[in-house]
């Protein structure tokens, strides 16, 4: 068996994708990992799940700081000014 | 982050009025950062009331701070790094140290594969070894909007909540928060090549769950 088939196979190419969004993987690799998903609509979806997903998570919401905490901190930071 | 328009544009306009003691710029510094810094607490200590009571301290340390900030890092990543020191300093009293050489490996669960392998073809198959047996399918016309959707954001949450405590710090600090990898890894104390494992465990995981969570439901 050779070191590096002509072909990723999708197997091969579910464990790269983050590899390849972070940019690190090496450019011969990257050039399988190409071909692959032009000839590949299975893997071509599963990329852009990953796509979606990372910006969803992006856009996950944030709680807000509850009134007391938040009134607790502004004391905490009148007293830190007043003591200069 | 929706509420009262900001005042502060940017982190120098933000530090510099920290610097001049006004209280507003404090205020919309907890506002707009109160949520990021709660959630990375949480991936440092389960209970909910500790990761309050961190978030707390780390914000007077950030007061405590401020007039040495060197803008080196961003303002936020600064912030994260108090955080994570308290946290780390926390742990540590309360006995649950890993030592720091131990780290990589520490919050992480047994390696598996992303895909379940029976979704792909075997090795010996004659025309396509290795190849999707059942490929995904496209999370319906508009997947970006329906990820908006709150049912599929509490599916995210909760998955992301399960997670292995570094997994899902990782996961948090990368695709929550937006922070480079380059910093996550400083932040975390770990290589960058153990983050990107760490992160496509996890984001395995958040895609898993959401293909499980559509699959039985019409797009």
């Amino acid at each position: 068996m050779t070191d590096q088939p002509a072909e990723m196979t999708c197997r091969e190419l579910v464990e790269l994708v983050t590899e390849y969004l972070e940019g690190t993987l090496p450019p011969a690799e990257r050039a399988r990992f190409e071909a692959h998903l032009r000839e590949c609509d299975g893997c071509t979806t599963y990329l852009e799940q990953m796509r979606q997903l990372i910006a969803a998570l992006g856009r996950l919401a944030e709680e807000a700081i509850p009134e007391e905490a938040r009134r607790r901190l502004l004391q905490a930071f009148r007293d830190w000014k007043g003591t200069e | 982050m929706t509420g009262p328009a900001r005042l502060y544009q940017s982190d120098e306009e933000l530090v510099a009025a920290l610097r001049r003691r006004e209280e507003s710029a404090f205020a919309e510094l907890i506002d707009r950062y109160h949520g990021p810094m709660l959630r990375l607490a949480m991936t440092q200590l389960h209970d909910r009331a500790h990761a309050e009571e961190i978030v707390q301290e780390a914000w007077l340390g950030v007061l405590q701070g401020i007039d040495r900030f060197e803008a080196r890092s961003s303002l936020r990543t600064w912030m994260f790094h108090i955080l994570l020191n308290i946290a780390r300093t926390r742990r540590h009293r309360e006995r649950r140290t890993v030592p720091f050489s131990a780290l990589e490996g520490a919050g992480d669960d047994a390696p598996g594969p992303s895909v379940d392998p029976a979704r792909f073809l075997s090795g010996d198959h004659p025309r396509w070894p290795h190849h999707w047996a059942t490929p995904p399918q496209r999370w319906g016309p508009s997947p970006e909007e329906r990820l908006l959707s709150r049912e599929t954001q509490a599916v995210m949450e909760r998955t992301i909540a399960a997670l292995p405590d570094t997994q899902r710090a990782v996961i948090t600090l990368r695709d929550l928060q937006g922070v480079t990898s380059a910093e996550a890894a400083r932040l975390l104390g770990i290589t960058e090549g153990h983050l990107r494992v760490l992160l496509h465990r996890a984001r395995s995981k958040v895609r898993r769950a959401l293909e499980a969570y559509f699959g039985d439901r019409q797009p």
